[in-house]
């Protein structure tokens, strides 16, 4: 037997259980009828207002819930849950990113099929998210006007990995000189093509526009479910 | 800083593979690491001599190919290497393009064991 070092090629995805994970909760979500949508950004660029927004507007005419993702703290449940939407606090310690199985697990005693939508909240962070898949439909990347321009170009790899980008707290654009057009230009330059919404969550500036979008998600949602059941 | 937890992954994926082939001695692991992977180089070979400590790959090496993103031009139909993460464009024509043909790969090809 030689004691020669030898290569044996292996090929496998370091992040292959997660991926499978999460193509199965894409896969259950989809029977369930229930649209799913994740939230990263930054800590402090207003997920948590911007989605307490969108859940109490929802809330009347859908079915809507969120589950949140937080290194210690549960405030941000906390504050969710003044929209009566179902809200879950998953803490994750001193793990920087939600994942598929933290998903998985925060789910286990919710009925799926009584949701419409699903709001994945994730942990304030741009950089570690972008790896993992948490079988979400939609991914929303967040981005305030304080935070400057330039933020698409130092994290080109999250808004890659997102669907529709967010300006949020469009409010104090004046006050902070945010440069919209060079912010714009940025995402199109790491996500040509991208949708970009501007919203104020406090003044409620953007949201109208932004709602319809997500709405009219799930009413294609519900119009996939219901062609499904004649096949 | 996730780097900590994908390099433990790989250890248990590289120890998993070493058990099964009859306990062998691991050398090294061979990775590719693609430039939108979302993983930083540094900071998992910072963290793969962390998470080795006290485990069968003990001293064995990280060895990480870099892939760099190509992305695919929808206006030309060429496939090019992209020269900047800040700008996805083509290499060929300058049309910005969204369409991604390699980059994300985190993977281990193979592994340099004994026996």
């Amino acid at each position: 037997m030689s004691t020669q070092p030898r290569l044996v090629e292996v090929r496998q995805n370091v992040l292959k259980q997660n991926d499978l994970l999460a193509r199965d909760l894409r896969r259950r979500f989809a029977a369930a009828g229930v649209r799913v949508v994740s939230l990263v950004s930054s800590p402090g660029s207003g997920k948590t207002a911007l989605l307490e927004k969108i859940l109490t507007l929802l809330q009347p005419q859908y079915r809507v819930a969120a589950l949140v993702g937080d290194l210690a703290t549960e405030n941000d449940a906390a504050r969710l849950s003044r929209s009566g939407a179902a809200v879950k606090q998953v803490t994750t310690g001193t793990i920087c990113h939600l994942d598929a199985q933290m998903i998985e697990r925060a789910l286990a005693e919710w009925q799926l099929a009584e949701l419409d939508m699903l709001y994945i909240e994730n942990v304030g962070n741009l950089v570690c998210p972008s790896s993992y898949d948490l079988g979400e439909d939609l991914r929303l990347v967040l981005l305030s006007v304080t935070e400057g321009e330039d933020k698409p170009l130092k994290y080109p790899t999250i808004f890659n990995t997102a669907d529709v980008a967010i300006i949020t707290k469009i409010d104090l654009a004046e006050a902070v000189e945010f440069d919209r057009q060079s912010a714009h230009a940025n995402i199109q330059a790491v996500r040509p093509g991208m949708r970009v919404f501007e919203v104020s969550a406090k003044t409620g500036a953007g949201m109208d526009e932004l709602l319809r979008f997500l709405s009219t998600r799930i009413l294609e949602s519900a119009q996939v479910q219901a062609g499904s059941s004649f096949v | 800083m996730h780097e900590l937890s994908i390099a433990m992954s790989m250890i248990e994926m590289a120890a998993e593979e070493a058990e099964r082939r009859g306990g062998v001695q691991v050398h090294a692991i061979h990775l590719k690491l693609g430039q939108l992977s979302g993983v930083v180089r540094d900071a998992l070979l910072f963290s793969y001599e962390v998470a080795c400590a006290g485990t069968m790959l003990e001293g064995s090496s990280l060895i990480i190919e870099e892939v760099p993103v190509v992305v695919y031009c929808p206006t030309c139909h060429a496939e090019t290497t992209l020269a900047s993460l800040q700008r996805f464009c083509c290499g060929s024509c300058g049309a910005l393009t969204s369409e991604i043909v390699r980059g994300k790969e985190l993977e281990v090809i193979a592994l340099e064991i004994n026996g």
